[in-house]
């Protein structure tokens, strides 16, 4: 099967550190994949870098376009990326880089099906929780001023598709009866859910989980395997997550990519790498880590 | 104190206060979403009070005598054009330096601002503008008053004060109330986090400054009709009070800047009404510096929260 992701080469720099070094790895279609590693491995920054949030140094990341065709579509190139010489007698490649430099950006890399979540969460604190999850269908709504401002057959008719979405995710989350609160006077394990189901609301293929279950407690945490288990069926989101919690990381995933100074040190099911000695190395310190073997 | 001349004080601090207010909020919402004083709103403001001289102009020119008529097309076309000024000052000296020093778009600024009035100097003439009277007539209360014991209120007064209450009740509505409101609200409070949420920021962006300076052309048309009289130079010194009433108000925060623009208004004319006119201008930029010593988030606005 063609993967839904595929990052190639992924170089990210900052001044002279290097955070990451040709990191491949691919996500499958309907898979729950996961980055772990030790912290500082990188691994956040492969999601800023994924998501548009960074603009990586070198490297290629592709998404599968939803016809399927071979190329896919280039997640770095809807960043806008800097004209080259040789765009001058490729009058396709120059409009489109033009194009893509003056509109370009994240919201694109959004709008074409990827998502995420913050370690530290970022809601719109002073936005009511059915506000955050419209912002997040901002795409799908009719944003014109005039039309909203004499509200508009179009306009109404497109805020009730965004607000019954937004409840479906907020019933999912079983956080329906704080759709009027402020999300920044929510407890911490709403905000969680509410960031997820606000990611959601961007109607993504791929839903990138940064640390979903830090902070929560065992209980918690089953509970939230279960959910993203439940998105991955009935849904069929794919997922990409980072977490520390490596129980739950082994009960859910179905392929790992273990990273550790910037690069890829493993990757493959959980049963493998749990015997990977590169691995146990990178988490427990022995010896091998320390004369560099990796 | 005689009781007329403090409701005569608390009219024309009114109407002041209620053109700084208009003004004011281009300020303060560009502040609350790129976070930089934009100094170039005081000349979109100067900017508006010659296209009004010059829509009137066209107007009579055309023959259009009915008033309201002329002042409602007036209105449109200067706001329109003045919204098309503030568009271009954000693409040409704003935009390409959003991702650079912090310091970067503010020099821009007042750069925009020196080549804005000196345009304008070079392409309308260094002297004084004026419009003819559009509007005439006076209401006076008690209307059977006699020597100085009334209140008077002219009707264009009382126009700038209905029109700048509309255009603030408007944009409240367009802010609270639509999707594109909704999307500046939240582009305010985290515009990463909104463009990742597939929120094209760069147009919300331009949204605020059309916004702005819209609610500016509204200020400068009616202050024109209001005093008949304009040079190149008149946005440097609103600008500024304008912006006063900003950080008075809280700046970042819509209803702050509406208040603040009142109560600058209000103390500007008490005080020149009762102590001394020649040095208003030193008492209200005076309120600015204790403001700023002492409560330099202003009436409505939060303490300023480091963003990571």
């Amino acid at each position: 099967m063609m993967p839904l992701l595929t990052v190639h080469g992924l170089s990210m720099r900052f001044g002279g550190v290097t955070a990451l070094h040709q990191v491949d790895f691919t996500v499958q279609p309907g898979s729950i994949t996961a980055l772990i590693g030790p912290n500082g491995a990188g691994k956040t920054t492969v999601f800023n870098c994924v998501t548009g949030f960074y603009r990586a140094s070198s490297g290629t990341i592709h998404l599968q376009d939803e016809y399927q065709q071979a190329e896919g579509i280039d997640l770095l190139a809807l960043l806008g990326e800097p004209l080259q010489w040789s765009d001058l007698w490729q009058p396709h490649r120059l409009s489109q880089r033009l194009y893509y430099k003056m509109f370009g950006g994240p919201h694109l890399v959004n709008r074409v099906g990827v998502a995420r979540t913050f370690q530290n969460i970022r809601l719109f604190n002073e936005l009511t929780v059915m506000e955050n999850l419209l912002v997040a269908q901002h795409n799908q709504v009719d944003s014109g001023l005039l039309s909203g401002l004499l509200s508009s057959r179009r306009f109404r008719a497109y805020e009730q598709a965004a607000v019954a979405r937004a409840s479906a995710w907020l019933r999912f989350f079983d956080l329906l009866p704080e759709a009027n609160r402020l999300a920044g006077e929510l407890p911490y394990g709403y905000q969680r859910r509410l960031e997820m189901a606000r990611a959601l609301c961007t109607q993504p293929r791929l839903l990138c989980l940064d640390e979903p279950a830090a902070g929560l407690n065992p209980n918690e945490t089953k509970a939230l395997s279960q959910l993203i288990l439940t998105l991955r069926e009935r849904f069929a989101i794919t997922i990409l997550l980072i977490e520390h919690d490596m129980g739950m990381v082994m009960d859910i995933s179905d392929h790992l990519v273990v990273l550790e100074h910037g690069e890829v040190i493993a990757r493959g099911k959980p049963e493998q790498i749990q015997q990977d000695p590169r691995v146990l190395a990178a988490y427990l310190g022995t010896q091998t880590a320390e004369k560099g073997g990796l | 104190m005689d009781i007329y001349i403090v409701g005569q004080q608390l009219v024309n601090g009114l109407v002041l206060g209620s053109t700084y207010g208009l003004i004011a909020v281009g300020y303060t919402m560009v502040y609350g979403i790129i976070g930089m004083i934009n100094f170039a709103h005081g000349e979109i403001y100067m900017i508006s009070a010659y296209l009004t001289a010059i829509f009137l102009a066209l107007a009579s020119y055309f023959g259009l005598q009915s008033v309201p008529v002329v002042l409602l097309l007036v209105l449109f076309a200067t706001v329109f054009l003045t919204a098309l000024y503030g568009w271009s000052v954000e693409q040409i000296a704003y935009r390409p330096l959003r991702h650079s020093n912090r310091l970067a778009p503010l020099i821009s600024a007042i750069g925009i601002s020196l080549i804005l009035q000196n345009y304008i100097r070079i392409s309308q003439g260094a002297r004084n503008q004026g419009v003819p009277p559009v509007l005439d007539g006076v209401w006076r209360i008690p209307s059977s008053a006699i020597d100085q014991h009334f209140i008077q209120i002219t009707y264009l007064q009382s126009l700038i004060v209905v029109t700048a209450l509309a255009s603030m009740a408007l944009l409240t509505w367009i802010i609270h109330r639509t999707a594109l409101g909704r999307a500046c609200r939240a582009t305010q409070q985290d515009r990463i986090m909104a463009n990742l949420l597939g929120v094209d920021t760069d147009r919300i962006i331009s949204v605020v400054f059309v916004m702005g300076a819209a609610m500016a052309a509204v200020a400068g048309m009616l202050v024109t009709l209001n005093y008949g009289s304009f040079d190149f130079y008149i946005g440097f010194l609103m600008g500024i009070k304008a912006f006063t009433a900003a950080v008075l108000g809280g700046i970042g925060s819509l209803p702050g800047a509406m208040l603040g623009g009142v109560v600058l208004g209000l103390a500007e004319s008490f005080f020149a009404g009762f102590v001394n006119s020649d040095y208003k201008d030193v008492f209200a930029f005076s309120l600015l510096i204790l403001f700023l010593i002492f409560r330099p988030s202003g009436f409505l606005g939060v303490p300023e929260v480091e963003k990571v």
